[in-house]
C-alpha cells in the first residue's frame, strides 16, 4: 500500500467541505432571485424579482457606490503596502512600522470604523482635542464627513484594514524571494531604492499575493458592517440595501432581495476580471518602463516620508480610534467638547465580567477548531498536489473563492435552510463548520502561495539521502514553511472570530460570541459597549498574531536563512 | 447530492407528519408541568444593556420560581427571528424550532400572521390576563390596527416623546407646524432616523397626524382612502423641512439609539424616543445630561405596545407559555416601570390589581425626565400598517435614493 494514498483524496474532501454548503448557499440565493421559494409561495420561475430590483431608483448610484468604493479601497491599500515595503523593507523603521501595523490586523472591521467614525466626527475626538480654542467651536459645526454620499469615510475604514493585511501577505511571500538581493542588485545598477523595487521584485511578489488581492477586493466590494457606521445612507450601498431588504418585514422583499444579491455577485465578478486585465496592462506599460532604464533615484526621500506618513495614518486611526473607544467604555458623562470625560467608572466593566468570560471563552474554541480543521485540509491538499502532481484547477480555486465573494447575507440564509435540513444547526459543531467554510479560504489564499514557492530541490535533496515523503514533509518542508504556515494560522484564526452571521445564522442565536454580542450592541450604537468588546475581539487574534511572529523567531534565531529581514 | 436531497425530504415528511400544536394553554397546571427543566430561548432585539440586564433578572426569576432556564438570544434586528422561521419551515421542520419566543409587533407580526407561522391563540388563557388593561389600552389587542387574536401577548407600552435639553433650548416646539418653524430658525440641530427605521418612520406618521385633516382616516387601509390627496400635506411639509435638517437631509441617522448619541453628542438639540423614560435612564447611565428633559406635541403621540409570540414550531412551548406569563406578572411589570430599571410603561389595569401589587406602582419614582402619565396625556394610535408601509416606499423615493 502507498502510505501516501489518503492524502489523493485531501482536495476532494475539501471541494466537498466547500461545495456543499456553497452549492446549497447560492442555490438559496439563485432561486429566489428567479421566483422560486415555496415557503413564501414562489412556486414559479419568473424575472418579477428583476423587474422589482430594476424599479429601485437607488438601484444604479448604489451598485455604483459599490464598485467605485471597493475598487478604490483596493488600489488604495495596494499602493500604499507596496510602497511602504518598497521604501523601508530591511531597515528598522521598517521593523517599527511593521510592529505598529500588525496589530491592527487583528482589529475587527466594525470596530476600526467605530473608532475612525468618533475620531472625525464634528462632535469626535480630533474636532474635541481642538475645540473652543483653534476652532472657536462651542457646538459641533453641521458638516458633513461620515456618511458622505461619495463613501470617502468608509473608504478610508476599508484602507486602514487592508493595508496592515496585504502588508503581512506581502511579508509572507517575501521570504519566498530573494527580495534583499535582487533589490540591492537594482540599487548596485544605480536604481532607486523604491523604483529597483518596484521594477525587480514587485512583479515576483504580486503573483504571491494576487489572491489575497482579490479577496479585499470581493470583500471591500460587499462589505457590510462598515457601510452600515461610515457609508452613505441615500442611497446605501448595495449589500446593504440587500440585507435591508432581506430584514423588511414584508417577506415579499426576500425574492428581490435575492436578485440584489445575485447582481452584488455579478459586480464583484466582473470587478475581478476588470483588475485581471488591468493586470495585464500595467504588466506591459511597466515592461515598457523598465525598457528606458530610467533609475528613479532622485525620489527615494520623497517616497519613504510619504510611505512612512501613510503607515503612520492608518496605525494611527486604528489605534486612536480603538483608544477613543477604550475610554468610552469607562466614560461616565462625555460631552462635546470636553477631550476626556468628566467621570470614570468600571460600572461597564462591572456589569459585562460574566457575559465576557462565556463569550471570549466560545470564540476561542471556536476560531481554534475551525482554523485548525482549515489548517490539516489545506496542507493536505498542498501537500498531495506536491507528491501526485495534481493541479489545482480553474474552477476548484472559483469554488474556493465563492464564499468570499458571494455577499454573505445573500449566501447564508441558504446554508441556514441546509443546515436545518441536514439537522446539524443549533450546535457549536455545526458553527465550527460553518466557520470553517470562510476560514478555509482565507488559510488556504495565505499558505498556497509560499508553500508552492517553496525551493523543491531540498525535498530532493532530502530524498536523495534517504528520507520518505512524510519525513520530507514533516521533517523539512513544515519547519522551513512554519511562519507562513502560522500567519496562515492567525489570519484563519482573526476571520473566525469577526464571523457574525454564520455564527448567528447557523447557531440559531445559540452561541455567543464576542463578535455576535458585539454587533447586537453595535446596532444600539452604545459606545461604552462597542468599546470595550473591541478591545476583547481585537485581543483575541491578537495573540494569534503574537504567536504567529514570535515562535518563527525564537525558534529559528540561530538560522539566518529562514529569517527574513524585517 | 441526490442522497443528500432524499434524506433531506425524509426528514420533512417525518417533521410535517409528527406535527401537532401539543400544549393546551389552558390547562395551566399542565403547562407548569411540561415547562419545568426546559429552556426557553427568547430572541430579543440586543441592543440596549438595560434591556438586556432586565430580560436577565426576568430569567433568574423564572428559573426560580418555575424551573424554567431563559436564554436571551441578542438579536440587532427582529426580522432575523422572523427569517429564522421561515427558513425552518422552508426545510419542514414544524416542530423543535430553535426559537421559542419573539419580541414582536407591527409589520413583523402581520407578516408571522399572515404567513401563518404562530402558535396559539395563547394570550387570554395566560393566568395573569385578567390584569391587562384592555379596555383602557385598546392598544394591547390592536397591533397597529390588527387584531392579536391572542396570538401575541403585551408586555410593554411605548410612547413617542420628545427630548431636549434645557441648557440649549428654554421653551420647546409643542407641534408640528411649531417644530418646522423652529427648525428654521435653527438649521442642522434637528433629524429623524432615517425610513424604514421604525422610529424613523414613526415620526412620518406623527407628522402625518400633525398635517391631515381628518386623521380618522389613519385607522383604515391606504386602499380606502384617496392616499395621494390624503398624504400630500406630508411631502409639502417635509419638503419644506428637510434643508433645515441636520446635514441638510444629505445623511440620517440609521436608527434610535444612533439618534440619542446625536443628542449625547450635542449635533442635534432634539430627538425623540418610543420609551418615555428613556431620557431618566440615559441620565441615570450619565449618557445624557441631567438638564435634559422631555415633552409631548399638544396634540398628543403616538404609543403602541411591545408583543411577545411563540413560533408554530417552538421546541419549548410550554417553557414560552410561562415567560409570557411572568412578564405580565404585576410584580415584573412594576420592575420593569421603574425608571432606575427600564422606565416602560406598564400594560396593567391599576384598579384590576391586588392592593399590594397596586402599591409597587405607586411607589416608584418618575425619574427626573419622565412625564408624568397626566403629562404624556393619551397617545394616538398607530395607523394602519399598510400607511407605514406606504409612506415607508414613497419616502424612500422621495428622499432615500437622491444623491
Amino acid at each position: 500500500m502507498n502510505r501516501g494514498r489518503p492524502l489523493r483524496f485531501a482536495p476532494l474532501l475539501t471541494i466537498l467541505l466547500l461545495i456543499g454548503p456553497v452549492g446549497a448557499g447560492v442555490l438559496g440565493t439563485l432561486a429566489p432571485a428567479f421566483g422560486y421559494l415555496p415557503a413564501l409561495g414562489g412556486v414559479s420561475v419568473t424575472l418579477d424579482p428583476w423587474r422589482d430590483l430594476m424599479a429601485w431608483q437607488g438601484l444604479w448610484p448604489a451598485a455604483w457606490l459599490s464598485i467605485s468604493t471597493g475598487i478604490g479601497a483596493t488600489v488604495i491599500s495596494l499602493i500604499i503596502s507596496t510602497l511602504i515595503v518598497a521604501a523601508w523593507q530591511g531597515t528598522r523603521v521598517f521593523a517599527f512600522v511593521m510592529r505598529a501595523l500588525s496589530p491592527l490586523l487583528s482589529v475587527p472591521h466594525a470596530a476600526a470604523a467605530f473608532g475612525l467614525a468618533f475620531l472625525i466626527a464634528p462632535s469626535g475626538w480630533i474636532s474635541r482635542a481642538l475645540s473652543p480654542h483653534i476652532t472657536g467651536w462651542e457646538r459641533p459645526p453641521d458638516i458633513l464627513i461620515t456618511q458622505d454620499p461619495m463613501g470617502l469615510s468608509m473608504m478610508a475604514a476599508l484602507v486602514v484594514k487592508e493595508v496592515p493585511f496585504l502588508l503581512l501577505m506581502t511579508m509572507a511571500a517575501l521570504g519566498q524571494t530573494d527580495s534583499l538581493r535582487m533589490r540591492m542588485s537594482a540599487q548596485v545598477l544605480g536604481y532607486g531604492r523604491v523604483w529597483g523595487w518596484l521594477l525587480a521584485v514587485f512583479p515576483r511578489v504580486y503573483p504571491q499575493i494576487r489572491l489575497p488581492i482579490y479577496a479585499v477586493l470581493a470583500y471591500s466590494m460587499s462589505v457590510v458592517d462598515v457601510a452600515l457606521i461610515l457609508g452613505p445612507t441615500r442611497p446605501p450601498t448595495l449589500s446593504v440595501q440587500v440585507l435591508t431588504w432581506m430584514s423588511d418585514p414584508d417577506l415579499s422583499l426576500r425574492f428581490q432581495a435575492a436578485a440584489g444579491a445575485v447582481l452584488q455577485l455579478g459586480l464583484v465578478l466582473a470587478a475581478l476580471f476588470a483588475w485581471r486585465s488591468a493586470e495585464r496592462v500595467v504588466a506591459r506599460l511597466g515592461c515598457g518602463i523598465a525598457m528606458r532604464g530610467h533609475r528613479g533615484a532622485g525620489g527615494d526621500a520623497a517616497s519613504r516620508g510619504v510611505a512612512l506618513s501613510l503607515a503612520m495614518i492608518c496605525a494611527g486611526a486604528v489605534l486612536f480610534g480603538l483608544g477613543a473607544l477604550t475610554v468610552w467604555s469607562f466614560a461616565g458623562l462625555w460631552q462635546f467638547p470636553d477631550l476626556l470625560p468628566q467621570q470614570l467608572s468600571l460600572r461597564v466593566w462591572m456589569a459585562q465580567s460574566g457575559n465576557l468570560a462565556a463569550a471570549t471563552k466560545d470564540t476561542v474554541i471556536i476560531g481554534v477548531a475551525a482554523t485548525g480543521i482549515a489548517l490539516l485540509l489545506v496542507i493536505a491538499c498542498l501537500e498531495a498536489e506536491y507528491r501526485h502532481g495534481l493541479r489545482t484547477s480553474g474552477r476548484a480555486l472559483l469554488l474556493l473563492y465563492i464564499p468570499l465573494i458571494v455577499p454573505q447575507v445573500a449566501f447564508l440564509p441558504g446554508l441556514s435552510i441546509f443546515a436545518i435540513l441536514t439537522g446539524v444547526d443549533g450546535g457549536i459543531a455545526a458553527v465550527i463548520m460553518a466557520h470553517a467554510v470562510f476560514v478555509l479560504p482565507y488559510v488556504f489564499l495565505s499558505l498556497a502561495d509560499p508553500w508552492r514557492a517553496w525551493d523543491q530541490r531540498l525535498g530532493l535533496a532530502a530524498q536523495t539521502l534517504g528520507a520518505g515523503a512524510e519525513r520530507v514533509l514533516w521533517g523539512v518542508r513544515l519547519p522551513m514553511l512554519l511562519r507562513p504556515v502560522l500567519t496562515a494560522a492567525a489570519v484563519g484564526f482573526a476571520v473566525s472570530v469577526g464571523q457574525y452571521l454564520p455564527t448567528l445564522l447557523i447557531g440559531a442565536g445559540r452561541i455567543e460570541t464576542l463578535t455576535t454580542e458585539a454587533v447586537a450592541l453595535a446596532s444600539g450604537g452604545n459606545r461604552r459597549l462597542i468599546g470595550m468588546y473591541a478591545l476583547l475581539q481585537m485581543v483575541t487574534p491578537l495573540a494569534a498574531f503574537t504567536v504567529a511572529i514570535l515562535v518563527p523567531s525564537l525558534i529559528y534565531r540561530n538560522r539566518r536563512g529562514l529569517s527574513v529581514s524585517v | 447530492m441526490n442522497r443528500m436531497i432524499s434524506t433531506a425530504a425524509a426528514i420533512a415528511l417525518t417533521a410535517s407528519a409528527g406535527f401537532a400544536q401539543t400544549v393546551d394553554p389552558s390547562d395551566w397546571d399542565a403547562v407548569l408541568a411540561e415547562a419545568k427543566g426546559q429552556t426557553v430561548y427568547w430572541n430579543a432585539w440586543g441592543g440596549d444593556q438595560r434591556i438586556n440586564d432586565f430580560i436577565a433578572s426576568v430569567g433568574a426569576q423564572m428559573e426560580a420560581e418555575y424551573g424554567v432556564s431563559l436564554e436571551h438570544v441578542k438579536l440587532s434586528d427582529t426580522a432575523n427571528a422572523v427569517t429564522r422561521v421561515l427558513s425552518e419551515k422552508a426545510a419542514g421542520q414544524d416542530q423543535g424550532g430553535a426559537i421559542d419566543l419573539i419580541w414582536i409587533n407591527g409589520a413583523n407580526f402581520a407578516a408571522m400572521k399572515e404567513n401563518e407561522l404562530l402558535f396559539g391563540p395563547f394570550a387570554e388563557q395566560l393566568p395573569n390576563w385578567q390584569y391587562v388593561d384592555v379596555e383602557g389600552k385598546p392598544a394591547v389587542i390592536n397591533d397597529f390596527t390588527n387584531p392579536t387574536e391572542g396570538l401575541e401577548s403585551p408586555w410593554a407600552m411605548a410612547q413617542l416623546v420628545f427630548e431636549y435639553d434645557t441648557a440649549r433650548l428654554s421653551e420647546p416646539p409643542r407641534s408640528v407646524a411649531a417644530l418646522a418653524e423652529w427648525a428654521a430658525n435653527n438649521p442642522g440641530r434637528f433629524t429623524y432616523p432615517q425610513p424604514p427605521d421604525y422610529l424613523g418612520t414613526t415620526f412620518l406618521k406623527q407628522v402625518l397626524y400633525g398635517v391631515i385633516e381628518d386623521p380618522s382616516v389613519l385607522q383604515m387601509p391606504v386602499e380606502a382612502v384617496d392616499y395621494d390627496v390624503t398624504v400630500a400635506p406630508l411631502w409639502d411639509y417635509l419638503d419644506g423641512l428637510t434643508p433645515n435638517l441636520w446635514r441638510s437631509g444629505a445623511a440620517y441617522p440609521q436608527n434610535e439609539p444612533r439618534l440619542g448619541q446625536l443628542v449625547a453628542d450635542g449635533e442635534i438639540d432634539i430627538s425623540f424616543a418610543f420609551n418615555p423614560g428613556r431620557a431618566s435612564a440615559a441620565i441615570a447611565n450619565f449618557e445624557l445630561p441631567d438638564t435634559v428633559r422631555t415633552f409631548v406635541f399638544d396634540q398628543g403621540t403616538i404609543g403602541n405596545a411591545s408583543f411577545v409570540a411563540i413560533p408554530y414550531n417552538a421546541a419549548n412551548q410550554a417553557g414560552a407559555l410561562v415567560l409570557a406569563n411572568l412578564l405580565i406578572d404585576p410584580e415584573v411589570q412594576a420592575r420593569a416601570q421603574d425608571p432606575a430599571v427600564l422606565g416602560f410603561q406598564t400594560v396593567l389595569n391599576m384598579d384590576a390589581l391586588p392592593t399590594e401589587d397596586r402599591a409597587r406602582f405607586d411607589a416608584l419614582e418618575l425619574g427626573v425626565a419622565t412625564l408624568s402619565p397626566a403629562d404624556l396625556g393619551s397617545a394616538l394610535l398607530e395607523p394602519h400598517a399598510s400607511w407605514m408601509t406606504r409612506i415607508q416606499q414613497d419616502w424612500i423615493t422621495r428622499y432615500g435614493v437622491g444623491q
